[in-house]
């Protein structure tokens, strides 16, 4: 199964190299957000500064919503799909495997968009090692339960617009904790930040775990 | 001997509309069959419940000695198909899409190199990316890609689309050569002259079901 999981991260990885989908426009429409923000925000710096953390994992939402789409658009096309049921690679394989694609286009897009709000917001992290805890268990639970939902909107008519409707309200705690938890590492929070990270953590497991269990029927045709 | 291909009665549903409505074959090991029928006969229907990529929804169905009704996950390792769509990803390399899909069976990446040259796809072309080839090439990588499988059984639809006469010299040529390794093959083809030409038999599909079988030429 790792073995499965490690050839689908790969190609979908190098399936993005070679389109340049994420670079050329999601990244730039995740910073161009939070750019928006500045503008409409900056008259009132205050405003701005204390709704860092939430702009920032609003725009990671959005983000993610466009990369999970490209990531099974491209497995849509061109019977691509029924050859991978043909490899006999297991379900669970092809989902981590995605997932792990996932996580790894994410991060380097929450990069970018930390020095962006770094540089837009005036925004200092202070809190380094809760911020990075936070940012990959979060980032875990986008990437698992984006790839469940992706895969079930790629087989639906009109899926592509239905997938925000599923993911995002799916995702709302994820923007809760993340939030709370950055707030406290960008030390604008007094309390414990860990918590945050840990139940981010708890929602990215059990959403790999149901994610690698019940991705079998996501694939199929019944 | 048990037949690599044996449907009773088999029903498959599209979209709840029959699209095979109780077919009957058999298919012994190293036979070439042709299906023929007109549009919407049953025949690319026939090829993918073979595949084991679409649910039998009643009768009785065994491909490779697996249970299609029960466990038609576990044929599709053992069988290539080759349908309309090119199953090839557009924006990764001939030679990407050819390593991957042969790693993701567990054959070597060798053989898909072999496959390509095979297929007689020039090596200027490998390093392209999919979507760069014109339809016939894209045929030719796709047919490389199931040959590098080592299938058991081959389902072919329409092999010969979008093919010039060379592309189709070779497939016709790949096709005897497997029959004669003792693999099996179950074409679907709207071209008789050269389809009877290959095939050991022919059946006839209509209305998802099987009118007629014959032996070819």
């Amino acid at each position: 199964m790792i073995r499965g999981a490690a050839l689908m991260a790969g190609k979908d990885l190098r399936l993005e190299w070679r389109s340049k989908v994420g670079i050329s426009q999601v990244l730039p429409f995740a910073v161009l957000v939070v750019l928006l923000f500045a503008f409409a925000l900056d008259p009132d710096r205050g405003v701005l500064e204390r709704a860092t953390s939430g702009l920032f994992w609003v725009v990671v939402l959005f983000s993610a919503v466009l990369t999970v789409q490209r990531s099974f658009a491209v497995e849509a096309e061109d019977g691509v799909l029924d050859a991978l049921r043909l490899t006999g690679l297991s379900p669970a394989a092809v989902y981590l495997g995605k997932v792990a694609a996932l996580v790894v286009q994410l991060l380097v897009l929450e990069a970018v968009l930390a020095l962006a709000v770094a540089v837009f917001y005036d925004t200092t992290f202070r809190g380094w090692p809760l911020v990075v805890g936070v940012t990959f268990a979060a980032t875990l639970g986008i990437a698992g339960a984006g790839a469940v939902y992706g895969a079930l909107a790629a087989r639906l008519r009109s899926g592509n617009t239905l997938l925000p409707l599923l993911l995002l309200p799916l995702l709302a705690p994820v923007l809760i904790s993340a939030t709370r938890g950055f707030e406290v590492g960008f030390g604008r929070e007094a309390g414990p930040g860990w918590p945050w990270a840990a139940l981010l953590g708890i929602f990215a497991v059990v959403y790999l775990t149901l994610g690698a269990a019940l991705f079998r029927p996501l694939l199929e045709d019944t | 001997m048990e037949p690599v291909v044996h449907l009773r009665a088999a029903v498959a549903l599209l979209d709840r509309f029959p699209a095979l409505a109780g077919v009957d074959l058999d298919v012994d090991a190293g036979e070439v069959v042709l299906v023929r029928g007109p549009n919407g006969a049953g025949k690319t229907t026939l090829l993918r419940v073979c595949a084991g990529l679409l649910p039998v929804a009643s009768g009785e169905a065994r491909v490779l000695g697996v249970d299609l009704v029960r466990h038609r996950s576990d044929v599709r390792r053992r069988v290539g198909l080759l349908g309309h769509a090119t199953f090839l990803y557009e924006d990764l390399s001939v030679a990407e899409n050819l390593d991957f899909w042969t790693r993701a069976v567990g054959a070597s990446t060798d053989d898909g190199r072999a496959a390509l040259d095979r297929l007689a796809v020039a090596p200027r072309l490998h390093d392209l990316p999919v979507r760069a080839l014109s339809a016939g090439q894209r045929r030719r990588v796709s047919f490389a890609a199931m040959v590098a499988r080592r299938p058991e059984l081959w389902l072919l639809d329409e092999p010969h689309a979008g093919l010039d006469a060379t592309g189709r010299d070779v497939i016709d040529g790949l096709i005897g050569e497997a029959a004669a390794a003792g693999a099996t093959v179950l074409f679907a083809s709207h071209e008789l002259d050269r389809a009877e030409a290959v095939a050991h038999r022919t059946v006839t599909v209509s209305g998802g079901a099987v009118l007629a079988e014959g032996a070819s030429r």
